[in-house]
């Protein structure tokens, strides 16, 4: 249901103003979208002041930063801080990416980070993925087979191997998948640009051969067809990777096999 | 009971209801998400289908108008010609261009072509412009074909 206004719980407020109490060679400023559970309050949104001279390049350093020398209750997810773990993806500035490979130099004036989009939050960055996850296990994602399993591996042509190029790469950050208003909308039928580009991955690997029965569980009017190539999927993604050209197969598929 | 139990199940509560799915705030989403063209382009196309149906309302009328006699179509003729139903079809040509295109540049996008960032960002940039200069185009040679100059 589109749904554009937030709900009265949700609405943010203005927050704390942390001052730099000296001086700054660099001076950035962050603000950021606070909330506790243990607090009745709303969301509000907290300004920071640091000093980028003396701090790492990424937008994660800055976080790294503010928790260590000015805020400890300031909670987010990082893990491996090179963009391979998919924790630490937020939006900055208004679009979803990873903290970790968001350089300081690539946003300009006071940056704004706020929680993935249209997501329940659990404190302050920490949105609650567990819809997200029960659907990626909704698509199996797993090699499913008939055929006895060889002596060795399964073996796969080179040709075939490419076709999994610009899909093994991805992370499930979820950066794409709350960047679409179709999911915004519709997360509960619809499975969202990530886990439909894992469906396709799974779907055009010459190994599996459950290809039919996964194309009829995505045969429905939400699951795939509410993608309406917005776009923001492949604008968002930290890797690179286009979702939108995945689903759009996945409906050339459901066409194909219809001839 | 004791009250060291008694504690212990208010403390137990506590740690319920701190983590009550429920009560979580939704994230800010359509309020704070960066505009992009492709975005914009997205509603505009749903938002030119429905003027369309408007628009064949009008045509509609303008042959159940035709059919009926010489002054329902005088009438026609009358309404439209007037400033705000020009400024009416004016909308509705454009409405139709746009629609036209978005719909070539979605035929594309569904042979799986044309998803590379860059054609993206092209193939948006004619579907906005191009429509908005057909329109023109037809208007001014719509009126030079009434003699208007």
């Amino acid at each position: 249901m589109v749904e554009i206004a937030l709900p009265k719980n949700s609405r943010v407020q203005k927050g704390i103003v942390h001052k730099a109490d000296k001086k700054l060679e660099k001076p950035r400023t962050l603000k950021i979208y606070r909330w506790d559970p243990e607090d009745p309050a709303n969301p509000r949104m907290d300004t920071y002041e640091i000093d980028a001279a003396d701090c790492g390049p990424m937008l994660l350093d800055a976080l790294i930063k503010i928790k260590n020398e000015i805020d400890p209750t300031l909670t987010f997810r990082r893990s491996c801080r090179e963009g391979i773990c998919g924790s630490c993806a937020m939006n900055i500035d208004g679009q979803n990416t990873l903290a970790c490979t968001k350089g300081l130099d690539e946003t300009k004036g006071k940056i704004t980070v706020r929680p993935l989009p249209h997501m329940p939050v659990i404190k302050d960055l920490v949105p609650d993925l567990t819809n997200l996850y029960a659907q990626y296990q909704s698509i199996e994602p797993w090699l499913k087979t008939d055929t006895p399993q060889p002596q060795s591996e399964w073996k796969q042509s080179r040709e075939d191997r490419e076709k999994l190029d610009g899909l093994y790469e991805c992370i499930l950050c979820a950066c794409c998948s709350t960047s679409c208003p179709s999911y915004w909308w519709n997360s509960d039928k619809y499975l969202g640009p990530a886990v439909l580009l894992q469906a396709y991955r799974w779907l055009i690997d010459s190994r599996d051969e459950a290809t039919g029965e996964r194309l009829d569980d995505l045969e429905d009017p939400f699951r795939v067809y509410r993608c309406h190539t917005i776009m923001n999927c492949a604008k968002a993604c930290p890797k690179g990777l286009s979702p939108a050209k995945a689903i759009s197969e996945i409906k050339k598929m459901m066409v194909t096999r219809e001839v | 009971m004791s009250d060291t139990a008694d504690k212990k199940i208010n403390d137990d509560t506590r740690h319920v209801s701190r983590h009550d799915a429920s009560k979580r705030p939704l994230s800010p989403h359509i309020q704070i998400y960066r505009w992009t063209l492709t975005m914009f382009l997205s509603i505009l196309h749903r938002a030119t289908g429905v003027a369309l149906y408007a628009g064949t309302l009008l045509l509609v009328w303008w042959l159940m108008a035709a059919a009926t006699g010489p002054e329902a179509f005088a009438f026609f003729q009358a309404a439209a010609g007037s400033w705000i139903g020009q400024l009416v079809l004016f909308g509705y040509t454009w409405a139709l261009f746009h629609h036209m295109f978005g719909g070539i540049k979605h035929f594309i996008w569904d042979t799986g072509a044309g998803f590379e960032l860059s054609a993206v960002e092209w193939m948006s940039r004619g579907a906005t412009v191009i429509p908005i200069l057909l329109t023109l185009i037809s208007w001014v040679l719509a009126y030079k074909f009434m003699g208007a100059f």
